[in-house]
This record gives structure tokens, sequence and C-alpha cells, in this order.
């Protein structure tokens, strides 16, 4: 009897102590349906993926105390609106720091909130005025088109032979704006821009009669500007069926899986972003990998990218425990040019740091890789590796 | 323009096949079936996993596709709008159904299917090049063979609702339903058979469309749209008015994406649109029975 109570005791404490222990809550605000939802499930699911591997292991541990990791979700459902009551809840219930959202409409809709609670957020968002002074709490989640662009399309330019460049962007604020961007740095190149007006209907599935036109015009490289991952697919079949046999990119980061099914082998040559590819992941990288396919069945590509934002909010929050609830303590941290020890690459010298001063004049972008990779049968190989400054 | 001719008259008929179900439910029950584009949806992920994933004769899928969403539709119709249209005399009540049943499908397939994007091998492989025989025209091999898998089954359906027993029933209920009930016209069980049909359409048009386009769980509501200005276009209860809409929005969407930026084709199809039901409301075939 007494053993039964003494084990009783035990396990009372033992699960007293964890439900007591203290949580730090990380919020997230983006599409997790329609359309886009590849987008924002992949930003979840990788959160979810860390915060299972800290609370696997007692939680992340700040000035010598273990906080539980909790992830809070809100579906924004790609519309502005929408993500502005997720910030709003996000405010209410006291989060500072927030992934997301994951579109420029989106990102520009909930900065107002976010500026006003002081909410540090990590948008996957390509419009420079969230980053620019006098803006102060969105930090960019990832490379930017107009960062990666200038590399790539130089790199075809002198490796390939592209002359001439088409563009075509969903009639979308953010598609457009990476559009315009595009042009001027294809320009800025000497490449001659063929195509530069051509837009298609967020929701288009057949994209016979759009891509017809633009084929005519035989460009050496067709642009495709913020594709989502569903559309990707669909524009490179389409594109090869009509005869193309030009390069096509995407300033964004897609999945191998999904080109792979949805356009198999007219996919070969295409380049676009990514994150911690395979050529230059550590082994940690691998094991995170594994846990996602592990607990979602299947892994997304995209998250290669969307690892990073958790992992630099919480390394901060172990620099400045103070930040835990004072996200201006955060920025202080991210404008003094911190950095971290980055244990998801092979190289033991990369580092978590902050960037963006030559883009953005201020350290409001996340110090990930720019790694352009072509997709060859199935898989991403990486063309070469750089960084954003 | 012989390929844009061609480009509209092939997207034409596949949206044909996806707003004869519509215009079949909205004939029978007056019920504006919101959730149609789901129904689509969920046809095109049976497919995925029937003809993409297990490997079977595409036949197969088609069947398997079209029998589940049947099946889903009696199950809607018995256990949802049929109680509410008893229940309830105002047509907000089914609408506002309709309208739920869509959201839930979509949560549904959300959670079921995933977030990916998903496609199926093409039933033909190939493309046709006009060049080596003097015609500006490129077009897949897949493609017109989807094509003309809509045309038959277009014909078939026409077919059926002429000539057959269940078919000539769910007229008479769509012309007048009173009268055709006097004249022993069981309205529960035609009901049921129309939306179980009206479903299984929807199905059999994902079914098809899943090897052109692929399908992922978030476009639903935007065939659903597509489906409502076909039918709108056409003449909302009219089965030769729905394909007739579908054509003529296919012909319309190929010419205006070929000569006007994409958003441009569709505004300008939406102003042409409002502009023609302000002088004909009820749409082209107007209504010839109900």
């Amino acid at each position: 009897m007494k053993r039964f109570l003494k084990i009783g005791l035990a396990v009372g404490m033992l699960s007293s102590t964890l439900l007591a222990q203290e949580s730090i809550k990380i919020g997230f605000v983006g599409t997790l349906s329609g359309a886009n939802a590849a987008w924002g499930t992949s930003n979840v699911r990788s959160m979810e993926t860390s915060a299972d591997i800290y609370n696997k292991n007692g939680g992340v541990e700040i000035a010598g105390k273990k906080y539980k990791v909790e992830i809070v979700p809100f579906d924004d459902a790609f519309d502005p609106k929408i993500a502005v009551a997720g910030m709003e809840k996000m405010a209410q219930e006291g989060i500072k720091y927030v992934v997301g959202p994951n579109d420029d409409a989106q990102a520009i809709a909930v900065k107002p909130i976010a500026e006003r609670n002081k909410i540090v957020y990590f948008p996957y968002a390509f419009d420079k005025s969230l980053y620019v002074k006098p803006a102060n709490y969105a930090v960019f989640g990832m490379i930017a088109s107009y960062q990666w662009e200038p590399s790539v399309y130089k790199w075809l330019k002198d490796n390939k032979d592209v002359k001439s460049v088409a563009f075509i962007a969903a009639n979308a604020a953010d598609p457009l704006n990476q559009r315009d961007n595009g042009i001027k740095i294809a320009q800025d190149l000497g490449l001659k821009v063929v195509e530069a007006k051509a837009t298609y209907k967020a929701d288009t599935r057949d994209f016979f009669s759009v891509i017809t036109p633009i084929i005519k015009k035989k460009p050496d490289l067709l642009v495709l500007s913020g594709v989502s991952p569903a559309t990707a697919p669909l524009i490179i079949k389409t594109a090869r069926q009509l005869g193309f046999k030009g390069y096509m990119a995407a300033g964004t980061a897609l999945d191998a899986s999904i080109l792979k099914e949805g356009a198999g082998d007219a996919a070969n040559g295409f380049i676009c972003q990514g994150g911690a590819d395979a050529s230059i992941q550590s082994e940690k990288m691998e094991k995170w990998v594994e846990h996602y396919t592990n607990k979602y069945g299947e892994y997304n590509d995209e998250s290669n990218t969307k690892v990073f934002a958790l992992e630099y909010i919480l390394a901060v929050l172990k620099s400045n425990p103070k930040a835990i609830n004072d996200a201006d303590e955060f920025l202080k941290t991210v404008d003094s040019g911190w950095s971290a020890p980055n244990l998801f690459f092979k190289d033991e010298n990369a580092k978590l740091k902050f960037v963006g001063k030559t883009t953005f004049g201020q350290n409001r972008q996340l110090g990930v890789p720019l790694t352009p990779k072509i997709y060859k049968d199935g898989k991403f190989e990486t063309l070469f590796v750089g960084q954003a400054d | 323009m012989e390929q844009i001719l061609l480009n509209g008259l092939i997207t034409g008929a596949q949206y044909a096949l996806i707003a004869l179900g519509l215009t079949l439910i909205f004939s029978l029950m007056s019920i504006l079936n919101f959730a149609h584009g789901q129904m689509y949806v969920l046809g095109a992920f049976v497919t995925y996993y029937v003809y993409g994933k297990l490997g079977l004769p595409f036949i197969v899928a088609i069947i398997a596709s079209g029998l589940t969403l049947a099946l889903i539709g009696a199950i809607f119709e018995k256990y949802l709008f049929n109680t509410v249209l008893k229940r309830s005399v105002r047509e907000e009540s089914s609408m506002l159904l309709a309208a739920g049943t869509a959201f839930f499908l979509d949560s549904l397939i959300l959670i079921v299917f995933g977030e990916k994007q998903r496609s199926v091998p093409a039933l033909v492989d190939g493309v046709f090049f006009g060049e080596d025989y003097g015609i500006d025209l490129i077009i897949p091999y897949n493609r017109i063979v989807i094509g003309l898998i809509a045309i038959v089954l277009i014909v078939s359906f026409i077919l059926f609702m002429q000539y057959s027993k269940p078919g000539r029933a769910m007229r008479a209920l769509a012309q007048d339903k009173t009268a055709s009930q006097l004249m022993g016209v069981d309205l529960d069980k035609y009901s049921l058979f129309g939306f179980a049909l009206g479903a299984m359409l929807a199905g059999v048009a994902g079914s098809l469309l899943v090897t052109i386009t692929g399908v992922n769980s978030g476009i639903g509501g935007g065939i659903s749209i597509q489906a409502f200005t076909m039918i709108m276009i056409g003449g909302a209860g009219v089965i030769s008015g729905a394909i007739l809409g579908g054509f003529i929005l296919g012909l319309v969407e190929a010419f205006g994406l070929y000569y006007l930026p994409g958003d441009v084709t569709y505004l300008t199809i939406f102003v042409c649109l409002m502009i023609f039901l302000t002088l004909r409301p009820q749409g082209l075939m107007g209504k010839p029975w109900g």
C-alpha cells in the first residue's frame, strides 16, 4: 500500500511539475487553407517539429530554466483581413514572437498591430517597406527574389548563354512586386525582356491559353515570379508541352516531390530558391528532416527554408533572457551584431546571424543561405551557396 | 486562331461537364450547391489515389470517383438538404446549408489529403505539333482525349435525361413538381437520385481534369464560382444552358487570355456577365421548365 502511495505521490509530483512548467508561446499567422496552404503548412509543421524535439528533451533552456515550446497557429486563409484578426489574437494572448504571414498583402496588413503591440514577426513577404525604417518589428524570414535573382540571372547569362527573359506572375501583390523587381534586375544585367506583362488569375489551373503567347516569343529564360507550389508544376509542364526548350526559374522555395509528381521530367533544369539542402546540411538537420517526415508522413522541401525562424527566436532568447516578454530587448540583441552557432549546417563555422543592412539599411533579415537549386530527376541539387548581407 | 479555338473548345467541354451537375441539382431542388467545387476536388483526389497511387486503370478511377461522389451526394441529400427543405420554407436555409457543406468539405479535404498539389500521369503522352502539317497548332494528346471523353459523357448524359425513365421523371419534376407528383413521380426518390447524379458529375469532372491540372485541397471555391458563372450565362437549371455556358466560358477565356493580360480577361467576363444578366436575367436558354 505504501509503495502504491509513494508511486502515486511521485507521479502526482511529476505531473504537477510538468503542468507547472512554464511555456514560451510562439505564434504563427499564415495561410493554412486554400490554394496556397502548402506555404503556411510547411511553416507550422517546421515549427511544431522543432517544438517537439525541444519538448521531448524537457524544453528549451533559458537562463538555467527549462521552458516548454508552445506553437499557437492561426490560419489567415491568405486574406489580409483575417491576418489582422490573427495578429490581434496573438497580441491579446500576450505573444511577443510570431512567424508569418506568408505574403505581402497580409504582412503589410498586420504591420500596425505588430508595431503597436511590440510583437516581433517574421514574414515571408518581400515588400521592402516592412523591413526598412521606420518599420522596426518585422524580420524577413528568407532570401528575397531580388537578392537571389541577380546572382542566378548572371550565372545563367555567363554559363548558359541566356540572353532573353520572359516573366509571368499571378495577379497578386507579392508576385507582381517580385516580377517588377525581376524585370529591373534582368535589364540591369543586359538581358532582353521579351515579356513583362503576362499575368494570370491566382486560382488558374489550366495554363495552356496563358502560356501559349509567351512561348511564341521564344525567351531563353522564363521566370515564374512569386509562383505558388501548386501552380509551378502546371506552368512548367505546359511550357514544355508547348515546346519551350529554355530555362525556367522562380525566386521562391518549392518542393521537389510536388514538381516530380506534377511536371515529371519537364521540371528537369528548373531553378528555384532553397535553404539547408542535402549537400550542406548537418546530421542535426538530417535528424530534424527525419522527425518531420515521421510526424507528418512526408517531407516538404520548402521547410528547408522554414526551419530557421523558430531556431533564431529561441537562440536570441537564450542569449538575452529578458527578451522572453520584451520584444524591444530582442531587437536590442538583433541590433548588437549578435551571432550563434548554426548547427543545421555541416560547416562548423556557420552562424545564425541577422543580416539585411545592404538591402534594408538595418539587420532585419535572418541570415539564411542563398542556395539556388536546380531540379533533376526528382531531387534538388545546389547550384552554389551564397549569403545576403 | 486555330490554337485559340481548339483551346477554347477543349476547355469548354470540360467546363460544361462541371456545370451540368450543378444545374441538375438546381433544376430539381432549387439548391445552389456551393459545395460543387469541393465535390469536384474529392473526385479528383479519389482518382489520384486509384489511378495515380494504386496504378489501377483510369476507367476504374473514373468509376470510383463517380460512385464515391454519388454516395456522398446521396447522403448529403437524404440527411441534410431534404431534411432542411422539408422543415424550412426559406430558401436561405438551403443556401446556408450548401455554404456550410462547402466549408466542411474544404476542411475535411485538407485534413485528409493534405496541402500539397497532387498530380497523376497523363492518359496519353505526347504532343501534336501542327507545324509539321502546316497548321499553327500545338496540343497535347492528353487534352484531346480528355476533351473527347468529356463530350462523350455530356452526350450520354443528355441521352439519359432525354430517353430514360429516371431522366424523364427528373425533367418532369424540374418543370412542375406538383403536376409530376400527381402523375406518380416520387419526389423524394428522384431528388435523391438527381442530387447523387449531380455530385457524381462533379466527381467525374474532377477525375478527368486531374490528369491535366492536378488537384490541391484549396481549389474547390474557385471551381464553384466558375460553375456558377457558366450556369448563369446559359440559364440556371437548364441543361442545354449549362453546356452552352461551359463552351462560351471556355472560348471567351481562351481568346481573352491570348489577347489580354490574365486578370483583365476575367474582369471583362464578369463585367459582360453583369451587363448581360441585367438584360436577360434568365440566361441565354431561359428556363424551359419549372
